[in-house]
C-alpha cells in the first residue's frame, strides 16, 4: 500500500450550517511532503482538524495506513503528530515538561535522549527549562513542534508553520522537516504562501472554499511556471499577423495593440533577438517591451478565482 | 487503556493544585475556623446539642460536605475549561486518549483535591471540637463518591460554560443556596414540616444525612436511602458525561 492517508469523499458541514468541506477525496503517498495551499478560510485547517480527531466529519471517511480515524482513532493517532496554526501552550509550564506530558499522552515510554535530540536539532536545548511564557513567538512555534514530534510519529502535520516566523526558524524547520522526510515521516503542511510549497513539496494540493480543485506533482506544476511571456507594446494597431512572424509562436491582443510573445525557458534559449529582427524588418512599430513570468502564484489565481 | 495519559493528566492537574497548595488550602482552613467561631461558638452557645451531639461537632461533617462540593465542582469545572479556553484542548482531542481517559485523569484529579481538603478541614475541626468517626468506611465511601459524582457534574459545567460567568454561575446560583439549605448547619428535622418536604427535594441532603450518619449515627433520611441517592446522582453524571463524550458536544464541532 503507497497511500499514507486515504481520504474519501469527506465533507463537512459546521453547526453554523457552513459548508467547509465538499466531497474532498484525496491521497497521501507514504513518504511525501504533501503541501495543501489556499487562501483564508479555505478549509486547509478544517481539514487537518478531521483528520486528527479534532472535528467531527459529516460524512466520507478517513484511513490512515488503512486504519478508519473514528472507529480506530487510537491507531491513527498514535501514528500523526499535529502542530496547530494557532500558538496553544499553557504558559506557566517548562519546555521540558510540556514535551514529557505530550510523550506521555501519546501512551509512549520516558525517553529523555529522543526527546532531547528533538530539542536539540530545534535549537530548544537551552530554553530547556524555561517557562514556556517567557518564550518568543518562533520559540514557542519550536515548542509546538517538538511537542507533535515527541511521541515519534510517522505522519506531521504542520499547519502554517511559518506564518509569522523568522527566517532563520524557517531554515531550521525546513532542515528539520527534510530529515524527518530522509527518516520516512509523511509531512503535510499548510500554507498560503506559494514559495513555502515550492521550496519544500513533492506534491501539491490546491483547495478553494472547502474543494479540492487540484492536485498535482510540483515538478509538473514547475513545468507550467517555466513558461514566459513577452509582450510588445504597439505603436499602431495592427489588423492581422504578418505572415513573415508566423514561426514563432504569437499572438496578437488587446485589439491589435500588443504582440504577445510566448516561449519555454526549460527547452531552450528563446529567440528574442530573431523575433526583435523580424519584427523590425515588417516595420512594425513599438513603444514598450517586457517580460512576464507566469509562476505558481497565477496558476494558483487563475484556479481560486474560478 | 492509555493509562499513561490517564496518569498523565492526572499529575498535571495535581501538580497546578500543589504548585498553589498554600492557597489552595489556607482559604478553606481559614473558612472553616471562621464557621466554628461564628456558628459554633455565636450560635452553637444557644444551640449546644442536636441530637445528642454538641453543636460544633454536629456541624463538622456538613462542613466538610460544603468544601467537597464546591472544591470538586471547581476543581474539576475549571480543570478542563482552561485546556478549552486556552486552546491546549487541542492536543487532547489528537491523543490516542478516549473519553473515559480524560474523565478518569481530570474528574480523578479534581476529586482528589477535594478529598485532600476535605481530610484538612476535619484535622482542623478536630483541634475545636471532640470529632467521632463511628463508622470510618462509610464515611470514606460517602466522601469517595460525593467527591466523584460532584467532579463529574463540575467537569460537564466545565465543557459547557463558554466563559468564566459561567463557569461561576451553576455554582453560586445552585450549589451554595443547596449546600446551606441542604442541612450543613442544622439537622432538617427542626423546619416546619412543609420545609422539611421541599428539603427532600434538595439532593444535597441526602448526601450531608449519610455522611453525618457515618460520624455520629444520627441522620435525617435513613442510611440506605442516602447512599441510594447518591449512586442516582452519580449515575445521572456518568450518564450526561458520556453523552457529551458521544456527541463531541461542545469539545468538538
Ligand atoms: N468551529 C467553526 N464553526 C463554524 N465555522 C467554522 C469553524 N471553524 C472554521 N469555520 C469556517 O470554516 C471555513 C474554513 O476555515 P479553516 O479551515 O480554518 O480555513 P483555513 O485554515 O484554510 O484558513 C472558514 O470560513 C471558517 O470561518
Ligand atoms: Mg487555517
Amino acid at each position: 500500500m503507497t497511500s499514507i492517508i486515504q481520504i474519501q469523499n469527506l465533507s463537512k458541514t459546521y453547526n453554523t450550517g457552513f459548508h467547509a468541506l465538499k466531497d474532498i477525496s484525496l491521497d497521501i503517498k507514504r513518504g511525501e511532503i504533501f503541501a495543501l495551499l489556499g487562501p483564508n478560510g479555505a478549509g486547509k485547517t478544517t481539514l487537518i482538524s478531521v483528520i486528527c480527531g479534532i472535528v467531527n466529519k459529516s460524512s466520507g471517511a478517513v484511513l490512515v495506513d488503512g486504519h478508519d480515524n473514528v472507529t480506530d482513532f487510537r491507531a491513527t493517532r498514535k501514528m500523526i503528530g499535529l502542530v496547530p496554526q494557532e500558538l496553544h501552550l499553557s504558559f506557566f509550564e517548562t519546555v521540558w515538561d510540556t514535551i514529557k506530558f505530550s510523550r506521555k499522552l501519546f501512551g509512549k515510554p520516558d525517553d529523555d535522549a529522543y526527546l532531547e535530540k528533538i530539542l536539540q536539532q530545534l535549537s530548544l536545548l537551552d530554553k530547556k527549562h524555561s517557562k514556556i511564557g517567557t518564550l518568543s513567538g518562533g520559540m514557542k512555534r519550536r515548542v509546538l513542534i517538538a511537542k507533535a514530534l515527541s511521541h515519534e510519529p510517522t505522519v506531521l502535520f504542520l499547519d502554517e508553520p511559518t506564518a509569522g516566523v523568522d527566517v532563520e526558524l524557517r531554515k531550521d524547520m525546513w532542515n528539520v522537516v527534510r530529515g524527518l522526510r530522509d527518516n520516512g515521516v509523511t509531512i503535510i503542511l499548510t500554507t498560503h504562501y506559494i514559495e513555502e510549497a515550492e521550496e519544500m513539496a513533492d506534491r501539491v494540493g490546491v483547495i478553494s472554499k472547502g474543494a479540492m480543485i487540484l492536485v498535482e506533482d510540483k515538478t509538473a506544476l514547475m513545468k507550467k511556471m517555466g513558461q514566459k511571456k513577452l509582450t510588445l507594446t504597439l505603436e499602431k494597431p495592427l489588423v492581422a499577423l504578418p505572415k513573415k512572424l508566423a514561426k514563432f509562436n504569437l499572438q496578437l491582443l488587446n485589439n491589435g495593440s500588443e504582440i504577445s510573445y510566448a516561449y519555454d525557458v526549460s527547452k531552450g534559449k528563446p529567440d528574442i533577438a530573431g523575433l526583435l529582427a523580424d519584427v523590425q524588418a515588417a516595420k512594425i512599430g513599438y513603444s514598450d517591451i517586457h517580460t512576464a513570468q507566469n509562476s505558481l502564484e497565477d496558476i494558483f489565481m487563475g484556479l481560486v478565482k474560478q | 487503556m492509555n493509562w499513561r495519559a490517564v496518569v498523565a493528566i492526572f499529575t498535571y492537574e495535581m501538580k497546578r493544585f500543589f504548585r498553589t497548595l498554600f492557597q489552595s488550602l489556607i482559604s478553606p482552613v481559614i473558612s472553616t475556623v471562621l464557621y466554628f467561631i461564628v456558628f459554633g461558638a455565636a450560635i452553637g452557645s444557644r444551640i449546644t446539642q442536636i441530637d445528642g451531639v454538641s453543636y460544633g461537632a454536629f456541624i463538622v461533617p456538613g462542613l466538610i460536605m460544603l468544601s467537597i462540593l464546591t472544591q470538586s465542582i471547581s476543581n474539576a469545572s475549571f480543570g478542563i475549561y482552561f485546556p478549552k479556553f486556552s486552546g491546549t484542548i487541542y492536543e487532547y482531542l489528537s491523543a490516542p486518549v478516549s473519553a473515559l481517559e480524560m474523565v478518569l485523569g481530570f474528574v480523578g484529579a479534581a476529586a482528589a483535591k477535594s478529598i485532600l481538603i476535605g481530610l484538612v478541614i476535619l484535622a482542623t475541626s478536630a483541634f475545636f471540637v471532640p470529632v467521632v468517626i463511628l463508622h470510618p468506611f462509610w464515611m470514606i465511601l460517602f466522601l469517595l463518591l460525593t467527591a466523584i459524582t460532584f467532579s463529574l457534574f463540575g467537569f460537564i459545567i466545565g465543557l459547557w460554560a463558554d466563559g468564566f460567568e459561567k463557569l461561576q454561575i451553576i455554582p453560586l446560583l445552585v450549589i451554595t443556596p443547596l449546600t446551606f439549605l441542604g442541612g450543613s448547619f442544622y439537622s432538617i428535622h427542626v423546619l416546619p414540616e412543609f420545609w422539611q418536604n421541599v428539603s427532600l427535594f434538595n439532593p444535597v441532603v441526602y448526601l450531608i444525612s449519610g455522611f453525618r450518619w457515618s460520624f455520629y449515627e444520627i441522620s435525617d433520611v435513613s442510611l440506605s436511602v442516602s447512599l441510594g441517592m447518591t449512586f442516582v446522582f452519580l449515575c445521572i453524571c456518568l450518564t450526561a458525561v458520556a453523552w457529551i463524550f458521544r456527541t463531541g458536544y461542545r469539545l468538538k464541532s
